[in-house]
């Protein structure tokens, strides 16, 4: 087994997600078959292999293409607002952080 | 009406005043309304929005102005891509009322080409999927076999093209999203190069994979389409300045002496019986055109998904990481702020999104990154590599498009990995950052379609489509 009940809890926790009891058996049992197959990349000697981290070649990255930092207007706000689950414009409203 | 299949066709008739271009609008929505209820391929309609630029384009005709080159072609818009004023719901519960406050960067382009945006089509919840299945608002059906899906994440896409509901349509491809589902529904659809196309107002599911790209009933308006939308955009610095070469001139130019490989690694065990043959008579074809057939190897296609099931959930977990239930979308309230986004996310994504973002996190998360993003993004490299030592002997490297034609509705639902592996042959392309189109190369027993892949060196669009054409022209589609 590559992926235990736990893993999943403290993965699902990390990423702040909720999971129904079932749900969690089977992604589990998915996410373990999947991991298993994953597996076949050790059969690769990749030692010697530099990661690609970027998809573009060298003269084409955002090194080459990089723009002056200007400043532009952006009038979005209201739009932005009007469609958010709890506005209290300018700003969203969210359940209590800090306890008194 | 006429069928109003192509670009040129509908452009033809509101040039000579056939038809006016809110008369041709109006046509696709009394199909969409008859169809649609069917087969699921659109979400959201923006009639308001279509009528308005209809307007715009029969007044140019009024006043005898010259036609822009997409001038009232009616268009279908995949709901992963943004439109302002216009719910784009990603077919996430996550999203269901979401509006965007801007559109994205190849809607602009292609509204001021003159299209018609129709509306706004269904797909696998955030792109996830290989069938349209996984859609919150449920799944598309095949317009050519109802019992079949259309292929995904783009399906919405590929069928409302596919039943005529729309000439053109743009859909997104991050591991064969585009062109499977262009293969499964008898399309030609492509993805350009990554960086060819901007990704501004794509919402995201995997950076590094994600592309814009058209579907249509022929390779030449695949090309008029992807002419519109390539190019550099301020606004996604992944777009590059490498220069946008004219797909439309380059179509006709004889294929003869063409090197194409052909890699043996995309025949093994697998693929369907009847899509080995199609496949098979249109390499016979392009044969017959005088290309210059050769074998090659790709050695590393073996590792091919497995490698994307790391980097595109690993991306995905960190993108969707936004879903919190503050800006956008539905809220579910709990007792605190972190109770609050955990309730929203597990209340508002679906199967596959939340299997894939934990999945994502696992191979991200302290004491596995080594063992699997790092090996996976060491492995991609060794995919890339294989592709620049093929091009530095072939032109284009010639592929089935999917290993299977269109499976039966709830066939693979339950088995995430065999869904996986329906993009064996697609996520390739998609690691290493080519361009790639699914040509139509016949159909099983005169029914199911068989999609034949092309892949070029990264900024090779016009090759692609060069070679697409030709085997099109040559009577691919009914091999």
């Amino acid at each position: 087994m590559k992926i235990s009940r736990e893993d999943v809890l403290r993965v699902a926790d990390l990423a702040y997600l909720d999971l129904g009891e079932a749900e969690l058996e089977t992604y589990r049992a998915q996410i373990d078959e999947i991991l298993e197959y994953i597996g076949k990349l050790n059969e690769l000697d990749t030692s010697k292999v530099e990661p690609m981290a970027q998809v573009l070649a060298d003269d084409q990255t955002a090194d080459a293409t990089l723009r002056e930092d200007l400043v532009v207007p952006c009038a979005v706000a209201d739009d932005v607002l009007e469609h958010a689950p709890d506005p209290e414009p300018p700003y969203f409203r969210v359940p209590k952080v800090i306890e008194r | 009406m006429t069928s109003m299949k192509t670009i040129g066709e509908v452009r033809e008739a509101i040039a000579a005043k056939k038809a006016s271009a809110r008369e041709i609008a109006a046509e696709h929505y009394k199909r969409i309304a008859a169809r649609n209820p069917e087969i699921n391929a659109f979400l959201t309609l923006c009639e308001k929005r279509a009528y308005a630029q209809a307007d715009r384009v029969d007044a140019m005709v009024a006043a005898g102005k010259p036609l822009p080159p997409l001038a009232g072609v009616p268009l279908a818009i995949k709901d992963t891509i943004s439109t302002r004023g216009v719910r784009t719901t990603c077919s996430s519960k996550i999203l269901d009322n979401y509006i965007p406050p801007y559109d994205a960067t190849a809607v602009v382009r292609l509204e001021a080409a003159g299209a018609v945006i129709l509306g706004k089509t269904n797909c696998d919840e955030f792109a996830m999927g290989s069938s349209t299945e996984n859609s919150a608002y449920g799944p598309v059906k095949n317009p050519v076999a109802l019992d079949r899906v259309p292929g995904g994440s783009s399906g919405g896409s590929a069928a409302a093209v596919a039943a005529d509901l729309a000439v053109a349509a743009l859909g997104t491809d991050t591991g064969g999203s585009i062109r499977q589902p262009g293969a499964m529904c008898g399309l030609p659809a492509m993805m350009g190069s990554y960086g060819r196309v901007s990704r501004y107002g794509l919402i995201a599911f995997a950076s590094s994979l994600d592309r814009i790209g058209p579907f249509a009933h022929n390779v030449a308006d695949v090309a008029k389409v992807l002419q519109i939308i390539a190019g550099r955009d301020p606004n996604d610095s992944t777009s590059t300045t490498a220069p946008v070469e004219d797909y439309a001139a380059g179509l006709a130019k004889p294929v003869k002496g063409m090197k194409i490989g052909i890699p043996k690694e995309y025949f093994g065990a697998g693929m369907d019986a009847g899509v080995r043959e199609k496949v098979e008579a249109g390499i016979a074809l392009l044969r017959k055109l005088g290309c210059e057939l050769m074998d090659i190897h790709l050695p590393h296609t073996d590792y091919a998904i497995a490698t994307y099931y790391i980097i595109a959930t690993a991306e995905a977990s960190s993108n969707l990481a936004r879903y919190d239930g503050v800006r956008f979308g539905p809220r579910v309230e709990g007792d605190s702020l972190i109770a609050t986004y955990r309730k929203t996310r597990g209340a508002g994504f679906g199967p596959e999104v939340k299997r894939r973002i934990v999945l994502g996190t696992y191979v991200l998360s302290a004491g596995y990154y080594d063992a699997y993003y790092l090996k996976g993004q060491k492995v991609r490299s060794l995919i890339a590599q294989d592709f620049r030592e093929a091009f530095q002997k072939v032109d284009v490297i010639v592929t089935p498009t999917s290993p299977v034609p269109a499976f039966k509705l709830g066939e693979r639902v339950n088995d995430p990995l065999q869904m996986y592996l329906a993009d064996i042959y697609t996520v390739t392309g998609s690691l290493a950052g080519l361009p790639g189109i699914s040509v139509p190369c016949g159909k099983i027993g005169g029914k199911l379609p068989v999609g034949l892949q092309v892949f070029g060196p990264a900024f090779g669009e016009a090759r692609v489509l060069q070679l697409a054409h030709a085997f099109e022209q040559a009577g691919g589609a009914s091999l």
